[in-house]
């Protein structure tokens, strides 16, 4: 559990970020989001002291991030940023293993560590491992980059943009293999982006930063519905907000008994999509499948229902 | 298929260029005969030297190798036209100069004429053109300086040459060439390497510190153009009085004149390339880069020798090189001061009005500067970080 208490950073006497307090649950991914200059990247950055806060705390189960050293502190925290940051004069294979190797890990454990996780981020060890970062592709690098960060198996991983350089397909990809990663590991991650499409992607919980001040915490659902502010509103997007809040939840928390005619949907397709796909065929309701099951349909009332303002 | 190796003779610009300076080079004097070492010489053009068996395959080769200059698409018969040709001036010269000695009298000087050094001139350019096309690797470029250097020590060693005034000047004076040579690389290398070691740990604080940085650079900037002779007049009075009131000072050999003052303004004057280059040097990691870094919990030791300075190595080596190159050069001024160096010689020449004396100062200072430009070069391009993995497809590993 990640604890932050009343933490803020003065720049010449103004505020960059403002009496932030929230926690942060173990194995879970918080998404920080804000306009640039709202001090998102600042308070991402005191949480490993590459920032050093005016006042206030930041505790990681219970410890004060202060009762460590700078360099132990950050050797236990993952950090990826946008534009990867690979050292370019050392190949994939060192590039990961930086922590490990600063934390005198045994060669064969680093070697174990690193092909592991060439592995779980799709890239053939035997094929990578020797490469150096200016031979990779832009989304190979910031997988890379991510793998890095997670080498020492840190208590949290702290990820600045970490897709903000990659074109939208990667981007989305890159997106969905973070999320499965996380749940393999149960990591904890806090990710800053000015996205609030990825926000609500990600995050388990987002952060809406607005002038150096939380604005609203919470699920993506409770920031769509009700959103603190009107800043908050602006960033959830007026009138998308109904289609926002559709695509967070999938057709099976929905499916009632009963029939329905034509082609069918999966079960994990988010409601969104499941109306996208009502209008286009023209029908009231889907079938919805699992594992070559049927389990029932989803309606379009259902839908509706929950696109609606309670 | 390449369209320059499929047979089409496009003419090389600097190629026709060369051939037109070189070909109008051959009218000018190519020798001069004195008949002594101080007064004015009549100039020879290349056919009045000797006689026909010398002559016609000395400008054969000449006339030929400019022509081979000519053709764009063939680099290598270029590079071979530039030989080709400087053996012909070489031929011209060795050959020429003992018949031009019959019968002159006893202290008859021969020297090389305005057409020799236009020629010499064309030939390098036309050379350094074709090797340039032909981009050489570094380790090949290092092999051709030293087949150069081998084949003018087997032609100045051979004695072929040693009918000219310049060579006489050198035979009178072997000795006082040597403790030259030796006194010009104490003072260029010895300068670089007190600057280096001041320099890089000054460049590292600067680095680190901006207030710093802003006091330092312009310092150095500004000690950078003083003009060197001021120098040397700052110099000697200021130690003068050290060795005059410090006599600790005075037995380690500070003196207002001689080498120290030498020594210290070359030191200066490459305090500002060390440090500037060693500044940016390692500010040339990308931004990212060192935040990575910052953030992954390594220490400014351990960001400053793993990541810093391998990747500003070349811009280092840059600052060294320039600061080497312009020591050699500098360190000629030396000379005015009892410095010692080939200095000596230039200046002795020019109060007696001997130009191969000047020479025999001159020539070594210019060889020394471009030997150790191209040998900096070659490591500049070295220690290039290894950002590819062409050793992986079996071709040899650059040095990481």
């Amino acid at each position: 559990m990640i604890e932050i208490d009343k933490i803020s950073k003065l720049y010449d006497g103004v505020a960059a970020v403002d009496e932030v307090s929230m926690t942060v649950d173990t194995a879970t991914i918080t998404v920080i989001v804000g306009t640039s200059g709202s001090g998102k990247t600042t308070l991402l950055r005191m949480i490993n002291r590459l920032v050093e806060p005016t006042s206030g705390e930041v505790r990681i189960n219970g410890k004060s991030t202060h009762s460590v050293s700078k360099t132990d502190l950050r050797r236990r925290i993952g950090y990826a940023i946008q534009g990867h940051g690979l050292f370019p004069h050392y190949t994939v294979a060192r590039n990961i293993a930086i922590v490990p190797t600063l934390l005198g890990w045994s060669s064969e454990k680093i070697d174990d560590r690193v092909d592991e996780l060439l592995s779980l981020f799709a890239l053939e060890p035997d094929q990578y491992r020797d490469r150096f970062p200016a031979e990779l592709s832009g989304g190979q690098l910031q997988r890379v980059g991510v793998a890095r960060a997670l080498a020492s198996r840190p208590d949290l991983l702290l990820m600045d943009e970490p897709f903000g350089a990659l074109d939208p397909i990667i981007r989305a990809q890159a997106q969905i293999d973070l999320r499965r990663i996380q749940q393999t590991l149960g990591s904890t991650i806090m990710l800053v982006t000015h996205d609030m499409e990825e926000a609500m992607q990600l995050g388990d919980r987002v952060a809406v930063m607005d002038q150096g001040r939380l604005v609203q915490y919470g699920t993506p659902a409770e920031i769509i519905q009700n959103p603190a502010t009107e800043f908050v509103a602006n960033m959830v997007g007026g009138v998308d907000r109904s289609l926002r809040l559709l695509s967070l939840f999938p057709v099976s928390e929905f499916v009632e008994d009963g029939s329905a005619e034509g082609e069918s949907v999966e079960a994990n397709t988010s409601l969104r999509d499941a109306l996208s796909i009502c209008l286009w065929t023209g029908r009231d309701a889907l079938p919805v499948v699992q594992d070559g099951s049927l389990l029932g349909r989803v309606t379009l009332d259902a839908i509706r229902k929950r696109a609606a303002i309670s | 298929m390449i369209p320059a190796r499929a047979g089409t003779f496009g003419l090389s610009a600097p190629g026709v260029l060369l051939a037109l300076f070189g070909f109008a080079s051959l009218l000018a004097p190519f020798m001069t005969l004195a008949a002594n070492r101080i007064v004015e010489g009549k100039g020879l053009t290349a056919w009045q030297l000797a006689g026909p068996e010398v002559i016609y395959p000395g400008l054969l080769s000449i006339i030929i190798g400019l022509i081979l200059g000519l053709f764009s698409s063939w680099p290598r018969v270029r590079l071979a036209g530039a030989v080709l040709g400087l053996a012909g001036l070489f031929w011209l010269l060795s050959q020429s100069a003992p018949q031009l000695l019959q019968g002159a009298g006893e202290y008859a000087r021969v020297s090389p004429g305005l057409g020799f050094w236009c020629l010499l001139a064309v030939l390098i350019l036309l050379m350094a053109d074709a090797l340039t096309q032909l981009s050489p690797r570094p380790m090949t470029r290092l092999g051709l300086l030293l087949t150069i250097v081998t084949v003018l020590f087997i032609l100045l060693g051979s004695g072929a040459l040693s009918d000219l005034s310049i060579m006489k000047e050198y035979a009178s004076r072997q000795g006082a060439f040597y403790n030259a040579a030796l006194r010009h690389l104490g003072l260029a290398f010895g300068s670089l390497a007190a600057a280096t070691v001041i320099g890089i740990p000054l460049g590292i604080l600067c680095y680190h510190h901006a207030g710093l940085r802003r006091i330092a650079l312009p310092i150095l900037s500004f000690l950078q153009t003083i003009p060197s002779l001021a120098m040397f007049g700052i110099m000697i009075p200021l130690l003068g009085w050290i060795a005059s009131t410090v006599p600790a000072a005075k037995a380690i050999g500070i003196a207002g004149v001689g080498f120290a003052p030498a020594f210290l303004a070359l030191l200066l004057y490459s305090l500002l390339p060390v440090v500037a280059n060693m500044v940016s040097g390692l500010q040339s990691a990308p931004e990212s880069v060192r935040d990575a870094a910052r953030g992954m919990g390594m220490t400014l030791m351990q960001r400053l020798f793993r990541v810093e300075l391998p990747l500003g190595l070349p811009v280092i080596l840059a600052g060294l090189r320039i600061a080497l190159v312009q020591n050699i050069g500098l360190a000629v001024i030396a000379g005015l001061i009892g410095g010692g160096g080939f200095g000596t010689f230039v200046f002795q020449g020019l109060n007696q009005t001997a130009t191969d004396l000047i020479l025999l100062g001159a020539l070594p200072t210019v060889a020394l500067a471009l030997t150790a430009a191209i040998v900096m070069d070659v490591l500049v391009e070295v220690t290039q970080p290894s950002q590819s993995a062409q050793h992986t497809q079996g071709m040899p590993r650059k040095p990481s």
